[in-house]
């Protein structure tokens, strides 16, 4: 393990071509399956969290098999703040919109005095939307858990 | 649901658990704490608690691993004092 460190502290880990390939192949279908897991949530196992994780998931192995400097190229730190944002934005402001209308709080239904798909619809339309939201902000979190940690929190470089 | 493959599971889970706290590599035992969290994977998938099982396998035995090895990374093999 020493030796490990060692090698960790003089050169970014994960040079091997090999590795190098196979993450590029994998990163796009480790996304499409984590945005199906999200839309598919509400009538399947999975769901917003399940579904964020393995979306961030993808950007941890980007940065694990390249190093930081490669994976801020592709999500910057901005956005992955801004997506964050957005995501708890949408829970919250759905949760209080619904409130405002008139129904309780996250009660989709009240959603259907803004546009009229029936309340049955409504319902099934809110909690796809909640996990979207709730998708975004656990994937924006758990990238920038691992940059923090990974970098010592200066995101210089990574492992 | 099948007892006997519940049995064995539930022995390498108490094995894993065992494991993990008396080894004192701190990169084996973050290792064997991903294996414990896949087992327990297994064991909510057989026993038909498919979200938690999908919850397990994606936070325990993926991201929670990568965040300690990214932990153990950071720290020395002895202390300095």
């Amino acid at each position: 393990m020493k030796r490990l460190q060692e090698r960790a502290q003089n050169r970014p880990t994960g040079e091997s071509p090999i590795i190098r390939m196979a993450v590029r192949v994998m990163i796009p279908f480790i996304q499409l399956f984590g945005l199906y897991v999200i839309v598919h949530g509400h009538y399947s196992p999975g769901g917003g969290f399940q579904g964020g994780v393995i979306l961030g998931a993808s950007f941890i192995l980007m940065a694990l098999a390249f190093d930081l400097k490669t994976t801020t190229d592709y999500f910057s730190e901005k956005a992955n703040a801004i997506l964050g944002n957005a995501g708890a934005l949408i829970f919250t402001g759905l949760g209080a919109l619904t409130a405002i209308l008139g129904g309780l709080w996250l009660d989709y239904s009240a959603l259907d005095r803004i546009i009229p798909l029936g309340p049955i619809e409504w319902r099934s339309m809110g909690i796809f939307l909640v996990e979207v939201g709730v998708g975004l902000a656990v994937m924006s979190i758990m990238v920038s858990l691992y940059w923090d940690l990974a970098s010592g929190g200066d995101m210089d470089e990574g492992l | 649901m099948i007892w006997l493959l519940d049995l064995i599971i539930l022995a390498l889970v108490v094995v894993c658990a065992v494991a993990t706290i008396t080894l004192r590599d701190l990169l084996g035992a973050a290792i064997v704490f991903g294996v414990y969290s896949f087992l327990m994977c297994l064991l909510w998938a057989e026993m038909g608690a498919v979200d938690v099982a999908f919850t397990e396998a994606t936070v325990g035995a993926g991201v929670s691993t990568i965040l300690f090895i990214a932990a153990i990374f950071r720290t020395t093999r002895r202390s300095k004092d």
